[in-house]
């Protein structure tokens, strides 16, 4: 053992470490060497993403739409995609190299991913170029379209929490409470007449 | 076995509540008496199972719907969702192992422990491998915490949609975790004076990540090989999960593989595409860590309707604060306008479920019923009002407003909204 307190664990090697510390950073750490282009993308999206994430990454069924909802942020109902809402294109290659395609994960090799990657910048419009190569050392030039638009946790100063005051205990509301809303007219809930193809859901 | 005996005792019961409000005194059966004391049941008569009959025991078979539920609208594939603990059945503060909910991206990973490993590495003297061997040789504590998921009661944004406490409020439960703090593990490998962010990694097919400031894990995150005493469940992370008090229920990586130091955030995709919460302006608010203070009344509850007829009632509810303990809950029985206090049983621990009662005499006609929580930080639970006027429907993640139910004259209730 080598560790410092207990001497318990072992040194961990430099090829141990590089299978394992696959994950890539905005500022570009982590990019492995490699290239791939938006045709390259376009040939591998179709033969392994597209039976999910649609042709066009427009998603099929209820599966995660990739492409478009440019501009819905303030809209009733956003589109949250690549292109419209993720800060940063290293989380694309990381998680497209970490967990996809679904079921078969880590079975791409580094020059698949930075051409799907490639690919999914040219169906959100990010790059026009049909010929266009994503590399190690172009990656970081690239900017997605909302990246500025994150903040930090604020929740401590939204009025509710700020005020830290006792609250009412009588005669808090000027009129008796009315319902405005009930779940049974939705009849949504599992075991309920109706409960197939509903509102759109909350986790995925 | 014993079904014919099952029937008489719930016709003794449907009489019961027929009779309904009329005596609110004990009263003695009419005729010669109850069958449940006049007859010998097989119980009495015939032996049971013997010892060995059941090396791990279940719940009894009359608590066969207590169980864990999914909504499969809610998402595309099994593997990656998520499905409910029955906090609508439930008493006390622990979540019984096989109940606790599940929220997997990629399915459970079935994991042999000889071949598990953790790895220390990134801004480190050392980059070290562990077995769970290892980790068991290392000094270990025993906290309870409520995990909570960050989408818990995310469906309720935009209004009354699901009929049920487990729907509304079960990505939720609490255990008591034993496990290695993870500024042990840390201090093995030695964090170097540029370390601020970790970053933890789960061994599944998703390969969940997020990041952490150093300054929560070297606080009071564990490493956890144990819940409530036994080993941890495959679907909540076997052999090795990371426990992240107070804050949301993603962080808590299951699986746990790795943990690496860095200098700076990894903006992975569980902490930008996903846990990250959609303002009205179209602004998103990210590293919203901490679960805030919460609660709801179990019972009565959509999926525990009243069957007594009125009198005596116990309201039963939990409350939660990702900031520490919850010093009080009040209960309002008209939709917010008046409030009692409630009382709390059992023990107060921070960052972990809350068990609270108002014991009430209802005259049977329709009720609000509301619950509302403080914590120790003087924070009050908001009601949904005040959360949508700040940050819109789009949110997804955090909804921790007041429920309302509606509890009807028949006993039933219903999952509402009030003005």
């Amino acid at each position: 053992g080598v560790g410092l307190a207990y001497g318990l664990g072992r040194r961990a090697t430099e090829d141990e470490v590089a299978a394992w510390d696959i994950d890539v950073r905005p500022d570009g750490m982590g990019l492995p060497d490699g290239s791939g282009t938006v045709g390259e993308g376009d040939m591998l999206f179709q033969e392994q993403c597209a039976s999910c994430h649609g042709v066009f990454g427009e998603g099929a069924g209820r599966w995660p739409v990739l492409a478009g909802g440019q501009g819905t942020l303030t809209d009733e109902r956003p589109e949250k995609t690549i292109g419209s809402f993720w800060p940063y294109l290293s989380t694309v290659f990381d998680y497209i190299r970490r967990a996809m395609p679904f079921g078969n994960a880590h079975s791409l090799t580094d020059d698949e991913v930075y051409a799907l990657t490639a690919y999914l910048l040219y169906m959100n419009d990010v790059v026009a170029d049909e010929e266009f190569e994503l590399s190690k050392e172009n990656f970081s030039e690239i900017e997605l379209p909302n990246a500025a638009n994150f903040i930090d946790d604020d929740r401590d100063s939204e009025p509710h929490y700020a005020a830290k005051a006792d609250p009412c205990m009588r005669d808090c509301k000027d009129t008796p409470a009315e319902i405005v809303m009930r779940a049974r007219i939705l009849d949504v809930t599992p075991g309920s007449v109706d409960d197939d193809g509903a509102g759109a859901g909350a986790v995925d | 076995m014993g079904k014919g005996n099952g029937i008489d005792r719930r016709r003794l019961l449907t009489a019961g509540l027929a009779a309904g409000g009329a005596a609110l005194a004990p009263r003695a059966v009419a005729g010669e008496g109850d069958p449940a004391i006049l007859e010998v049941q097989d119980w009495t008569r015939y032996l049971g199972d013997g010892v060995q009959a059941r090396p791990y025991g279940v719940p009894s078979e009359f608590e066969a719907h207590v169980v864990r539920r999914d909504v499969e609208w809610l998402t595309a594939a099994t593997e990656s969702s998520v499905n409910f603990t029955p906090i609508h059945e439930l008493d006390g503060i622990i979540t019984p192992n096989g109940l606790c909910f599940e929220r997997h991206h990629a399915g459970i990973a079935e994991i042999d422990p000889a071949d598990h490993r953790l790895m220390i590495n990134g801004l480190v003297d050392q980059p070290l491998v562990f077995t769970m061997e290892d980790l068991k040789r290392l000094p270990r504590e025993n906290r309870v915490y409520f995990l909570e998921c960050a989408a818990n009661s995310g469906m309720e944004w935009r209004g009354s949609q699901l009929n049920g406490a487990q729907y509304t409020h079960g990505m939720v439960h609490c255990v008591m975790y034993t496990g290695v703090p993870l500024r042990t593990i840390l201090g093995e490998a030695g964090i170097k004076a540029s370390g601020k962010w970790v970053l933890a990694e789960g061994a599944d097919a998703s390969v969940m990540t997020r990041s952490i400031p150093i300054e929560k894990a070297v606080d009071d995150c564990l490493v956890a090989f144990m819940m409530n005493g036994e080993a941890l469940r495959p679907e909540q992370g076997y052999p090795l999960r990371l426990v992240v008090p107070g804050w949301e229920g993603n962080m808590w990586v299951k699986w746990l593989r790795r943990i690496e130091v860095g200098d700076l955030p990894w903006h992975q995709r569980e902490e930008t595409s996903k846990y990250t919460d959609l303002l009205p302006n179209g602004k998103a608010r990210r590293f919203t860590w901490v679960m805030d203070v919460k609660s709801v009344i179990t019972s009565p509850s959509p999926q525990m309707p009243i069957s007594h007829g009125p009198g005596p009632l116990v309201i039963s509810g939990l409350a939660w604060s990702g900031n520490g303990r919850i010093t009080r809950v009040d209960v309002s029985l008209d939709g917010g306008r008046n409030w009692r206090r409630a009382r709390i049983d059992g023990p107060s621990l921070p960052k972990a479920l809350h068990r609270f009662y108002l014991d009430i005499d209802w005259d049977g006609r329709d009720l609000l019923l509301q619950s509302r929580a403080i914590d120790e930080d003087g924070f009050v639970q908001p009601s949904k009002e005040e959360l949508r006027a700040v940050r819109g429907e789009n949110s997804i993640y955090h909804n921790n407003g007041i429920q309302t139910w509606h509890v009807k004259p028949d006993g039933s209730s219903e999952n509402v909204e009030v003005s």
